[in-house]
């Protein structure tokens, strides 16, 4: 009896320690995506994604012969504790790259922090632009790469007249604010342009709608350009359609709309108003079928959508691996400079090449609301439009470019007096 | 080679008379009509080309004269899987223009984003969905089934907005002559939308036709907005005339513009016409303002019946029995997740599930206001800081369980047909049938409880509980489970306002924080435990949100309201409508 139970313990000890020996040959992931509070909604399928692709590279056999090992964190949507999560990560975990944040306000309470400590991040959504980290990357969409392309594309539709709506913080507020400038660049004249802010959550959409409605109903073909945000997006489509607003009437242009919040709406009222992604799931090519098989197998639900982010995501994942095995190393000084002038296929077509200003080269495409909660692509740019971190449309940020690579080295460098700004400036002017 | 065998067969089907499996509008078609229509489309064809798309327009000329010159619908329909948007819309010109009673149905299919092809064999189909999750493709053009195919295999035929804006009028063109007056009264508002000389021919006739006075409004209204243009000066005159007190934004529009172009020309005669013009114009203002002004007091009711629906429940847990129930929202939540459950129970009954729901929710939402009393609240009646806490403490716990049961993503909740569209008061001012609903239901909630509380048993033995409780244990009511049944009840009510929100805003795990602050601001402000000042604190709170609104914007409207009602609370701590008596004063 003893003696089996010392063999017992003998075969436990011996598993553990080979656990534990194995534990230091992996590489850590670091997972930083709210899993729940408001942004679970969102975040939550990042962090999947995440999951997924580090268990495909697994079954490669993980990276410089080591497994790579996840390490998920929840940071509730509460943005001080991005932070406190991220330094958690970096310090305690001791990671060699975090995957996370959707908010532009949670980047920028987790930005100190990897920057204090020399970590690596990949922000896989859609900003605002005007940021510029040595730390890290940005794989979604810079206002030029998203907002500017679908523009263009209503005014080619003969659009006249715009309201600029969104959600009352700094990713709308910039966009509009850089979309505005560009307008009146375009000749838009002051009042041909609307523009509205609500709080988060807004749902009572009556009066604005009705506005929209009165605005857009002077002869001059009219169009929304949206950055409303989140959970608020559904009372006001759902508005619109009560009102009787339809897509060929007053077209929306979302940036913040993808398959994913469209799960939760009943799309029918809504077939026709646009969004401008860098990824649509309905875009054919082989190796989105294949992404698209991989998730819902991962998810075990054959109805789960995929979305933007989530390709963003998957660039930035596949760009680290590739960059780590070229470095053959780890190390966040080693991977960085690898990582510029990577490339790694879109899952809409083409190639996606990382920037020393860490952006990516992406193609922008439009695309039409349907029926079945997917978007049609109506319009794809000719080839890919370089994200840039700092916008021409600002008069405070026209000079400035970033540049990571030697000899510049700089987030905001400034193309007229030659000179780095420092990342302190940079921050300022980002708010 | 392909598309050539295939067209073959089409035409070949098409002329043995095989209908294309689509909707039929009974159409009359009298002679004249169809040559209207024809001559009509025809002129459309230069139209509006300057709003396409710079890299789509270049390659189009060499093939739109090659499109004018196909007459079958066959080969028309055929060219669309290949063909861009530009093209498409050129086709589906010529396809209205062919005399052809197929033609309307085949449109409407494209329209409506029902009309497939096969990736493979360049067949345009329907599809049908199979039980094995299957789609099974009919051919667009013989009705012959083609076998089955995965979702990914059948491609639409993609349209794009100014397709379909083109459409709609292609459509409402053909179906004027429609014998549903429904059919008849949307075309005729698509006609006056796009309102120019083409369309003359076919508005004399269709008014010379129509025996519906509204219609026939619509109809004039588009005709004197084309007449403005005459180079008659009668014409002109009475084309004025006939948009006085016209509501419709195209006739203001029009009148507009009429004057712009005429300011510019300084003829004597139209010196008059552009004074007379201005004067209707002016008219047409005051009633705008009219409109505008009742829009907004029935924005502010609606918004008001919201946060009675909301508060009405709180009234009770918070105002009779003093609870400060932080959980109040998820309450709410409950009960908008109760009608998601019971629309999937019953899929095909929108509306049906919706009524279904109503006691559903109430009886979900109550029980777990009884299950939460006597487990937690009961244990800490006259410690509002610990109720407080234990409530906030059950809300974060009932979110996390919705989160856990039906996942982060928000759920869909359909509308029901009766609830979509709107209440048309007069050309310029609509109200949406789903907030006119809202404030109905809130109202009759409000009513019934009332009666519940003043009129039942129940009712007498939970006041008399909440004015003097060792009074009432005395009299043999068993206050404990009064207590208990009282908070089911408000809770319960807090389910039905989910029930009435899932048709307005988002069903999700987070639908109850969004609306507790508001509640307790209804409560406070109205006078705790008086449900008269819970209707007259929510409406009064509506309509000085939409009040502000347009002044101030959405954000700062709700700021103001706030420090609006802090001041109040400052003057009257008991709110509105204070409760006067011993029982408050402890």
């Amino acid at each position: 009896m003893i003696k089996k139970l010392s063999k017992a313990v003998g075969v436990a000890a011996l598993t553990l320690s080979a656990a534990m020996a194995q534990a230091s040959e992996t590489i850590k992931v670091g997972v930083l995506h709210s899993l729940s509070g408001t942004m679970a909604i969102s975040e939550t399928t990042l962090k999947d994604t995440v999951l997924m692709m580090i268990e495909e590279q697994n079954k490669k056999g993980g990276l410089l012969g080591k497994k790579l090992e996840p390490v998920v964190v929840d940071p509730a949507s509460n943005w001080p504790l991005f932070a406190e999560k991220t330094r958690e990560l970096l310090a305690k975990e001791k990671v060699d790259v975090i995957f996370g944040c959707w908010t532009s306000v949670s980047r920028k309470s987790v930005l100190p922090v990897v920057e204090e400590l020399n970590g690596l991040l990949f922000y896989p959504v859609q900003y605002e632009g005007e940021e510029s980290s040595k730390n890290v990357f940005y794989t979604g969409a810079a206002p030029n790469q998203q907002a500017i392309p679908a523009v263009d594309y209503l005014m080619n539709q003969g659009v006249k007249r715009w309201v600029l709506a969104g959600t009352d913080y700094v990713y709308p507020r910039t966009t509009n604010k850089i979309l505005e400038s560009y307008l009146k660049s375009k000749g838009v004249s002051e009042k041909d342009i609307l523009v509205n802010y609500t709080p988060f959550g807004h749902s009572d959409w009556q009066t604005i709608v009705s506005d929209i409605k009165k605005f857009g109903s002077t002869g001059k073909k009219a169009a929304v350009v949206s950055t409303v945000n989140g959970d608020a997006n559904v009372p006001f489509y759902k508005e619109l359609a009560n009102q009787g607003i339809s897509s060929d009437d007053i077209p929306v242009v979302a940036f913040s709309v993808g398959e994913e919040e469209l799960s939760g709406f009943d799309t029918k009222p809504l077939v026709g108003h646009l969004a401008a992604w860098n990824y649509f799931m309905s875009a054919e090519s082989d190796l989105n079928d294949e992404f698209i098989d991989a998730w819902h197998a991962f998810t075990k639900n054959e109805d789960r959508t995929t979305n933007d982010p989530m390709e963003a995501t998957y660039i930035g994942f596949e760009m680290w691996a590739k960059a780590v095995t070229k470095a053959g190393s780890v190390d966040v000084d080693k991977v960085r400079p690898a990582m510029y002038g990577l490339k790694v296929p879109n899952l809409t077509g083409g190639t996606a090449v990382m920037n020393t200003n860490h952006h990516l080269s992406k193609p922008v495409l439009i695309g039409e609301i349907q029926e079945d909660g997917q978007f049609d692509i109506v319009w794809k740019t000719d080839g890919v439009v370089k994200g840039d971190a700092w916008t021409d449309f600002l008069p405070e940020s026209k000079n400035l470019m970033s540049d990571w690579a030697a000899p510049i080295s700089c987030g905001n460098y400034n193309t007229v007096s030659k000179t780095c700004a420092g990342s302190e400036v940079a921050g300022q002017q980002a708010m | 080679m392909k598309r050539i065998i295939t067209s073959l067969i089409c035409i070949f089907a098409f002329s043995s008379g095989v209908q294309a499996n689509a909707k039929s509008d009974n159409l009359i078609k009298p002679p004249g009509f169809a040559d209207a229509i024809e001559t009509l489309a025809l002129a459309n064809t230069g139209n509006s080309e300057l709003s396409q798309p710079k890299i789509e327009s270049e390659k189009n000329n060499s093939q739109s004269t090659l499109i004018s010159s196909i007459k079958s619908l066959d080969e028309l329909a055929g060219q669309l899987i290949t063909a861009d948007y530009v093209t498409k819309k050129e086709i589906i010109r010529n396809i209205a223009t062919l005399k052809d009673s197929r033609a309307l149905p085949f449109i409407e299919s494209i329209l409506q984003g029902e009309l497939f092809y096969i990736k493979k064999s360049d067949q345009l189909v329907y599809r049908q969905l199979l039980d094995n999750k299957k789609y099974l493709a009919v051919s667009a053009l013989n009705g012959s089934e083609l076998g089955e195919f995965k979702k990914r295999k059948l491609k639409k035929i993609g349209i794009n907005n100014n397709l379909r804006g083109e459409m709609k009028t292609i459509i409402a063109t053909l179906k004027i002559t429609s014998t549903d007056p429904i059919l008849r009264e949307h075309a005729a508002l698509e006609i006056l939308k796009g309102a120019n000389e083409n369309t003359l021919t076919l508005i004399d006739l269709a008014i010379s036709k129509e025996t519906d006075s509204s219609i026939n409004e619509i109809l004039m209204t588009a005709q004197a907005i084309i007449h403005l243009k005459s180079v008659d000066p009668l014409k002109r005159i009475d084309a004025i005339k006939s948009l006085e007190d016209s509501l419709y934004v195209e006739s203001r529009n029009a009148l507009m513009l009429f004057i712009n172009e005429n300011k510019l020309n300084n003829s004597e005669t139209s010196k008059e016409e552009i004074t007379y013009a201005q004067e209707t114009v002016n008219g047409i203002d005051k009633l705008v303002t009219l409109n505008n002004v009742a829009e907004n007091i029935y924005f502010g009711v609606s918004l008001g019946s919201v946060l009675l629906l909301a508060a009405i429940g709180l009234a009770i847990t918070f105002g009779v029995m003093g609870v400060i129930n932080m959980a109040h929202g998820e309450m709410i939540m409950l009960g908008a997740y109760t009608t998601f459950v019971i629309q999937q129970l019953m899929p095909n009954h929108a509306g049906l599930s919706l009524i279904v729901a109503i006691p559903a929710a109430f009886l979900v939402s109550g029980l777990m206001g009884v299950l939460i009393e006597r487990t937690v609240i009961r244990h800490l009646y006259g410690r509002p800081l610990e109720t407080l806490l234990a409530t906030f403490g059950i809300s974060l716990v009932l979110q996390q369980a919705v989160r856990s049961i039906f996942g982060p993503l928000n759920q869909d909740v359909l509308t029901p047909s009766w609830m979509a569209g709107t209440f048309t008061v007069n050309a310029g001012l609509e109200l949406t049938f789903n907030r006119l609903y809202i404030i109905i239901f809130s109202l009759l909630v409000l009513a019934t409880l009332a009666v519940v509380l003043k009129k039942t048993l129940f009712g007498l033995q939970m006041r008399a509980v909440t004015m003097n409780r060792p009074m009432a244990s005395s009299m043999g009511i068993r206050t404990g489970w009064v207590d208990a049944l009282t908070f089911g009840l408000g809770s319960g009510i807090a389910g039905i306002a989910g029930v009435a929100l899932s048709q307005l805003t988002n069903v999700g795990p987070n639908l109850g924080q969004a609306y507790i602050i508001d509640s307790f601001m209804v409560v406070v402000f109205g006078g705790v435990g008086n449900l008269w000042g819970t209707l007259v604190g929510a409406m009064s709170l509506g309509i000085a949100n939409k009040v502000f609104e347009p002044m101030a914007g959405a954000v700062l409207a709700k700021i103001i309201v706030l420090v609006a009602i802090i001041l109040f609370i400052q003057k009257r701590p008991r709110g509105l409508f204070a409760l006067k008596g011993r029982a408050v004063e402890d």
